[in-house]
């Protein structure tokens, strides 16, 4: 049982390793050990009970309960283990099993780390593993794609320069037929809030720019949203393993908000793109935090309530089931809050999936393992099998997700199993329930 | 017979106790001076009041998720540390080499409850034997190096025991016996059984980072 019984082809697992031979594997791997790696690698790979208490801790693990090869321990007896064992020199099919686990079977959404009495970050070997495919240049192919737009134009999706204003003013003009006054700013030096998106957004989730500038105009805000590229918040490089190219990414984007004095960046409904400005890319650039506040629309959104600036309509009919993203929660703790918003905004009770707030199950699209694309998705959704099972225990109709790539995970997810659940946005649910008073 | 006694419960103890402890010291220095230079982000994360508080949790049987998803495990590996450390340090017979070499004395465990402690002690190593081998989720990671561990920890316990039962030639089970737990002690630096002096380490830095920057329990 293993990766190599279940590979998957994919045209640039398959041209990066055909490139390589064992001696340029070795090379790779030891510079990339000794060079980038330190105690935290050495002391997890030695003090690993093998203990096996994370084996249900993964989504992928409790999806296939009777394949150990999906387990955190399991992954890294498949991968470190053996480039530790061998030196290194092992063979470029080899590499293709470890790039495709390591990419498609690890969501790094730390749910093991709740599991390991020693405190091994199972998530961490994994990025240790995709660093090392990306130097020897085997990464599949949508999401390498994916890095090539960050770092051709800045931005995860190919929007072009003039694109992005094109979409913003495109949005502005669409939202002022509901709202006459309304405005999206653009370049508004020392603005309050500096509202940040990812690239999808204005390639095909322009509805979500529309609700953010109603909510905005609703409440009041003074804000803003750059002209230039350095807009795009999200960051597939990190999970490529191109961590200079997210170095790179994060600077711009966080000189782009300092270039107009604001005071803080809001960032729209997204989960790694957080992770990447307060914790990987900002390290990466030696920011021990971040040089700009930045807060999470969950956040923001529930300051918004507290200061009684969202005023509703109605209320959003429930019972509904929370999904928590792993990034947010995991990520930045913001379950609480979370609940405290759709509880404002609902008229029903949250009914818990059995794992839930920094418990709970990853969608299994997180980590870059969705921008991986259509070759991996069948195995995306087989091992989303056990959130599916939690989802249609809850018997409710909503799922309130405040991230994208949920989104399109929890979408697969519901389709493939046949749950009838919609999936929403905070954005989706406030725009819809708030007053509109120029209507 | 005598002259091998008084070498392995002289020099050689001595000698092993030394490289427990220099060897320990060795390595945690080691450690502290790679993560100086490769994970710098990580040591300015470092908090006492996350990693104190990820401890307590970690070290209180089911505080955890994880301890509450494997209740079995739980409880054998919580009684086998406990009485790794208790069995040893306050078994009578060992309590009067203390007196006897440096005069120190304190006091110790009647000698069938140590006896009783002893057989539970070799009773959850065999659990933890069984297991590995049973549980396919175990079977699949394990590695030569955990049957090694398993060995060296368990190696003490069962010729003590036999010594003390008098089982096989006394005199040269006590002087395997010695042996055993000398081995144990250079061991621990060496191999997976460095977690006792690293673990407390990785568990502060997940407990910091959970805590700190990601505002979340680790637990």
């Amino acid at each position: 049982m293993g990766i190599h019984d279940r590979l998957i082809e994919d045209v640039g697992l398959r041209r990066g390793v055909s490139r390589l031979t064992p001696e340029k594997i070795q090379k790779t791997v030891n510079a990339v050990l000794k060079n980038e790696t330190g105690a935290r690698l050495k002391v997890y790979s030695e003090t690993c009970m093998r203990c096996g208490m994370c084996a249900t801790a993964c989504h992928f693990a409790q999806s296939h309960p009777d394949d150990p090869s999906y387990t955190p321990a399991g992954k890294v007896r498949q991968t470190l283990d053996v480039l530790l064992e061998k030196d290194g020199k092992v063979e470029p099919d080899f590499i293709y099993g470890l790039a495709q686990l390591a990419y498609t079977e690890c969501n790094l959404c730390r749910r093991c780390v709740h599991y390991c009495p020693i405190g091994i970050d199972t998530g961490y070997i994994m990025s240790v593993m995709r660093r090392i495919c990306h130097k020897l240049g085997v990464t599949p192919q949508y999401i390498q794609d994916t890095a090539h737009s960050h770092s051709a134009t800045y931005n995860q999706m190919w929007v072009k320069d003039d694109e992005w204003t094109d979409t913003l003013q495109w949005q502005e003009e669409e939202a002022r037929e509901e709202f006459p006054d309304l405005r999206i700013p653009l370049d508004k030096e020392g603005a309050d809030i500096y509202y940040s998106v990812i690239a999808p957004e204005p390639k095909f989730r322009t509805q979500l720019i529309y609700q953010a500038a109603a909510i905005m105009h609703a409440a009041g805000v003074d804000w803003t949203m750059p002209a230039e590229p350095g807009w795009d918040n999200s960051d597939m490089c990190m999970f490529t393993g191109d961590f200079e190219m997210m170095g790179r990414l994060k600077r711009r984007h966080f000189e782009s908000a300092q270039k107009l004095k604001v005071k803080r960046i809001v960032m729209g409904e997204c989960g790694h793109a957080f992770r990447s400005i307060y914790d990987v890319g900002n390290r990466w650039d030696g920011w021990l935090w971040h040089p700009v506040p930045v807060v999470h629309s969950i956040e923001f959104f529930w300051e918004l309530m507290r200061d009684g600036k969202i005023k509703l309509a109605k209320k959003y009919p429930g019972p509904v089931t929370v999904h928590d993203p792993c990034n947010v929660v995991r990520g930045r703790g913001l379950h609480e809050k979370l609940r405290e918003l759709v509880r404002f905004l609902v008229d029903g009770d949250i009914v818990e999936t059995a794992s839930h707030g920094e418990h709970n199950l990853c969608c299994a699209a997180g980590g870059g393992v969705i921008n991986c694309g259509p070759p991996f998705k069948n195995s995306r959704v087989a091992g989303c099998k056990a959130k599916a099972d939690e989802l249609k225990a809850t018997g409710v109709g909503t799922i309130v997700a405040p991230c994208h790539n949920c989104h399109g995970g929890l979408e697969d997810t519901t389709h493939a199993y046949h749950l009838d659940m919609k999936i929403k946005f905070l954005g989706d649910i406030i725009y819809e329930c708030m007053e509109k008073p120029e209507a | 017979m005598n002259t091998i006694y008084e070498f392995v419960t002289g020099p050689l103890a001595w000698l092993a106790w030394a490289a427990f402890i220099v060897g320990s010291v060795w390595r945690l220095v080691g450690m502290y001076r790679l993560a100086k230079t490769k994970d710098a982000s990580s040591i300015a994360f470092m908090s006492w009041k996350y990693s104190l508080r990820s401890i307590a949790h970690w070290i209180t049987p089911f505080a955890t998720l994880g301890w509450r998803r494997n209740p079995a495990l739980t409880v054998a590996t919580f009684l086998f540390h406990l009485l790794l450390f208790a069995v040893p340090i306050f078994l009578t017979a060992h309590v009067m080499l203390w007196d006897q070499f440096f005069g120190i004395s304190f006091p110790a465990i009647p000698d069938p409850i140590g006896d009783y402690l002893t057989i539970v002690v070799i009773a959850l190593c065999v659990f933890f034997a069984v297991r590995r081998l049973q549980d396919p989720n175990v079977r699949y990671i394990t590695k030569t190096a955990d049957w090694v561990a398993l060995a060296i920890v368990l190696a003490p316990f069962v010729t003590g025991f036999l010594a003390y039962r008098q089982i096989l030639d006394y005199d040269t089970m006590i002087i395997l016996h010695i042996l055993a737990g000398e081995l144990m002690l250079v061991a621990i630096p060496w191999t997976r059984l460095s977690h006792m002096v690293f673990a407390v380490f990785t568990r502060s830095y997940m407990g910091s980072e959970f805590g700190g920057v990601r505002h979340a329990r680790d637990w």
